[in-house]
């Protein structure tokens, strides 16, 4: 049975679960095919050292926002339905790089429709480096009989 | 020859202002939306959140299978060959299209909001369209001198909802100097 995380569940200040991934070449080129990404430096080690400058391929921007919604997701549950994010991509993510997702609850709110919703800072880190930060707005069910993926036109204002 | 490097007081070129807050290179994608991408992808991951994976739970849900929302941009990355087409397709033409106007060679994509309207679901055909927001006032930064703009991409499916914008904030810019290693992020 998975997770299904209210709104009244969660309390600013709070912290999501760790998740912790090692990146792999299979890692990086997957991501990248999957989002139909075919550019050469997040596939081919040649061009991203030699025309990028980097030291090996690395995860593109794509496939990491699907990581941070499935970090997100993990913790919501299916009925948390992602309404905003905003990426700042600072260092590249490697083949060899251990991924460290954690996030902080920022606030939570409920909008004048009644949808119920948590601010989250998220962090993609490598070593003491922080790679991604990602700031989260996610909306949760106010009770068991909620659900925001029902919430259409006016209803959802994320 | 190089063009000069704009200073703090010069306007943006009326060709590009006159581009502000208009809708351009709207168009389909290239294929329906389509459930193979949206498991691989959740399979990249690892995401094993039962929406995509659950038809069952999917309808209970959200009326139907869905693609996860952060893939919106997926739907609208060009084949890398098509017929008839001897160039690969650029997607965030007018990203390009400002680079080459402005003439500021190098670029990096600074941030990048996505906001979620209505879901994706399995056979959608969604269109895009293209808005500049706005462009800066010429700025210095550790990368060179250039300008900033933003970029919203608006999607929308073939019943005229909405269902995502993407904001992209660039950086548009000469280098003070010969290059040294690309940007390892830019353009993406």
């Amino acid at each position: 049975m998975a997770t299904r995380l209210l709104h009244g569940d969660v309390t600013a200040g709070d912290r999501l679960p760790d998740l912790g991934h090692d990146v792999t070449a299979t890692t990086v080129v997957l991501g990248a095919l999957a989002s139909r990404d075919w550019r050469p430096m997040h596939h081919d080690r040649d061009f991203a050292v030699h025309r990028n400058g980097t030291r090996d391929i690395f995860l593109n921007t794509p496939n990491q926002a699907a990581w941070f919604e499935r970090y997100v997701t993990d913790w919501t549950g299916p009925t948390g339905r992602l309404g905003r994010m905003t990426f700042r991509m600072n260092t590249p993510v490697f083949p060899g790089d251990r991924m460290a997702f954690s996030a902080t609850v920022t606030g939570t709110a409920v909008d004048d429709a009644g949808c119920g919703w948590v601010d989250l800072d998220v962090s993609l880190r490598v070593g003491e480096v922080v790679a991604t930060t990602c700031v989260a707005r996610v909306s949760l069910p106010r009770d068991a009989d909620d659900n925001p993926w029902s919430r259409r036109g006016d209803d959802w204002r994320p | 020859m190089t063009a000069p490097i704009p200073d703090a007081l010069t306007p943006v070129p009326e060709e590009v202002e006159a581009r502000i807050g208009v809708v351009q290179y709207e168009e389909e994608g290239g294929f329906p939306v389509e459930h193979g991408y949206v498991w691989t992808t959740c399979a990249s991951v690892q995401n094993g959140n039962p929406l995509f994976w659950d038809e069952d739970m999917a309808t209970d849900l959200t009326g139907g299978p869905i693609a996860p929302p952060t893939m919106l941009s997926v739907w609208f990355r060009p084949h890398h060959w098509s017929p008839g087409r001897s160039e690969p397709a650029v997607p965030l033409q007018a990203h390009f299209d400002l680079k080459e106007n402005l003439d500021l060679p190098e670029a990096i994509i600074s941030s990048n909001t996505n906001t979620f309207h209505e879901p994706v679901r399995i056979g959608d055909r969604v269109r895009s369209r293209q808005i500049l927001r706005s462009v800066s006032e010429p700025k210095t930064t550790r990368l060179g001198h250039g300008r900033f703009w933003t970029i919203d991409v608006e999607y929308l499916n073939q019943d005229d909802a909405l269902l995502g914008v993407e904001s992209y904030t660039a950086f548009g810019y000469r280098r003070p100097e010969e290059a040294g290693p690309t940007d390892p992020e830019e353009d993406d």
